[in-house]
């Protein structure tokens, strides 16, 4: 193995902030539809969203590979367009990205549905299309809840490791914090590293959390809830 | 005979049972009373156009806002209501200047005049939350005063005013309304006089 602790560490920085940012726009507008929203798809919706949430993450990852690798029906495709995913850069974010988000579409629902609709009604009545009242009510009032899915998000990204190791393999250009600690472990003499790789995803995840926990009160501020 | 400036006809669930509620004011200036659960702020929302399951007519100074039968609903952000619920509803991420402000292009010209006769100057920085009950209707009061509306609709107004202050608002209400339609909805008739021509009583 050629890579340090710390560039698998800066790896999964990226890995967690690049699915995050892929993520939010779709969590965002998923929670708010699964929220406000009545449709006869949605009980399909939330099972294909939120089972990765459920699913061992390992099958998660056989079920991407399938569908993306050279033989999948997806992945062929892709492949002859040179825009190949599994075992690239590319899955680790991937694998990260599909078993991270049900979190965030959690909280970005939990969210808009905490907003009292009323709000939107009001702002209605004062002239508001309803696109504009959604980016001037339903958004800022949901903010501190989209921001805290985004976290618990960027948290379980950044440890991901099941559906990643089968998608993503444990290559150079895709080992991630987990990857590391696992292929250090039946190695003599990795304990330091492992030891560095472990307290670096206990510090990151434990401020993750208190900074979600933070989010939390600050919604309830927001809306002016009892705390 | 011109056809009254309000004309208000509106079927709305309650319960298992519907109701049939009926609002017609040839001056638009029309107090509505009635004990609590009767629907006054249910025929509120329905004219201001945020009651889904109202159906009917609401017709306001020629223009026709909702028909069932001609499969007509005007948008509520195109009525030009100005609304003020009961529960005020102020919006909580937004300081009280720019509640009052919401949605207008540029800060309206008559703000301090009106939030000096609603008792609001010392107020326009605050938050929602940190704001009385009382002071949080006159908000919305302001609100609705600083646009240009064509109807106002204001839901038991001054309900958490003390008799002073109530006293006081009412006055500067009338000074500043004028002939300005408006549907109040009151179960206390001595509010009403000088501010409508009409009063419905529902129930």
């Amino acid at each position: 193995m050629t890579t340090t602790p710390w560039d698998a560490i800066a790896l999964s920085l990226q890995v967690a902030t690049a699915c995050t940012l892929l993520g939010a726009p779709p969590a965002v507008a998923l929670g708010w539809w699964l929220a406000r929203r009545e449709h006869p798809a949605k009980a399909l919706v939330t099972a294909l969203v939120f089972a990765p949430m459920v699913l061992p993450p390992v099958v998660t990852g056989l079920l991407l590979l399938a569908l993306l690798g050279k033989h999948g029906p997806l992945g062929a495709m892709l492949d002859r367009l040179g825009l190949a995913v599994a075992f690239t850069p590319a899955a680790p974010v991937l694998a990260a990205l599909v078993v991270g988000l049900p979190l965030f579409v959690m909280s970005a629902r939990a969210a808009f549905a905490a907003v009292d609709p009323a709000y939107d009604e009001l702002s209605a009545s004062l002239g508001d299309r309803p696109r504009r009242t959604w980016w001037r009510v339903s958004l800022p009032l949901a903010l501190p809840g989209l921001a805290g899915g985004a976290v618990l998000m960027f948290a379980r990204s950044l440890g991901e490791f099941g559906a990643t190791i089968v998608l993503a393999g444990n290559t150079d250009a895709t080992r991630t914090i987990a990857i590391a600690i696992y292929a250090l472990l039946d190695r003599p003499a990795s304990g330091p590293d492992v030891r560095v790789l472990a307290w670096s995803s206990v510090a990151i995840s434990l401020f993750a959390l208190a900074g979600y926990e933070w989010l939390a009160r600050w919604q309830r501020r927001r809306l002016d809830l009892p705390r | 005979m011109t056809a009254p400036l309000l004309d208000v006809e509106l079927r709305l669930p309650f319960g298992a049972d519907d109701r049939v509620l009926t609002v017609s004011s040839a001056s638009g200036r029309v107090a509505v009373v009635g004990p609590s659960g009767i629907g006054k702020s249910t025929l509120v929302r329905a004219i201001a156009g945020v009651e889904q399951r109202a159906r009917g007519h609401v017709r306001v100074a020629g223009e026709v806002w909702q028909d069932d039968r001609d499969g007509i609903l005007v948008p509520a952000w195109r009525r030009g209501v100005g609304w003020a619920p009961q529960d005020a509803r102020l919006f909580p991420h937004a300081s009280v200047r720019e509640n009052i402000a919401w949605g207008l292009d540029a800060v309206p010209a008559d703000l301090d005049a009106v939030c000096a006769a609603l008792e609001l100057r010392g107020l326009l920085d605050r938050r929602p939350r940190n704001l009385s009950g009382g002071e949080r209707q006159r908000v919305a009061l302001a609100r609705v005063l600083v646009r240009p509306t064509r109807l106002l609709l204001l839901d038991e107004p001054f309900g958490a005013l003390d008799r002073a202050l109530r006293a006081r608002v009412i006055e500067a209400l009338c000074a500043r309304l004028g002939a300005h339609p408006v549907v109040l909805v009151s179960h206390d008739e001595r509010d009403v006089a000088g501010l409508v021509d009409d009063v419905v009583e529902l129930g």
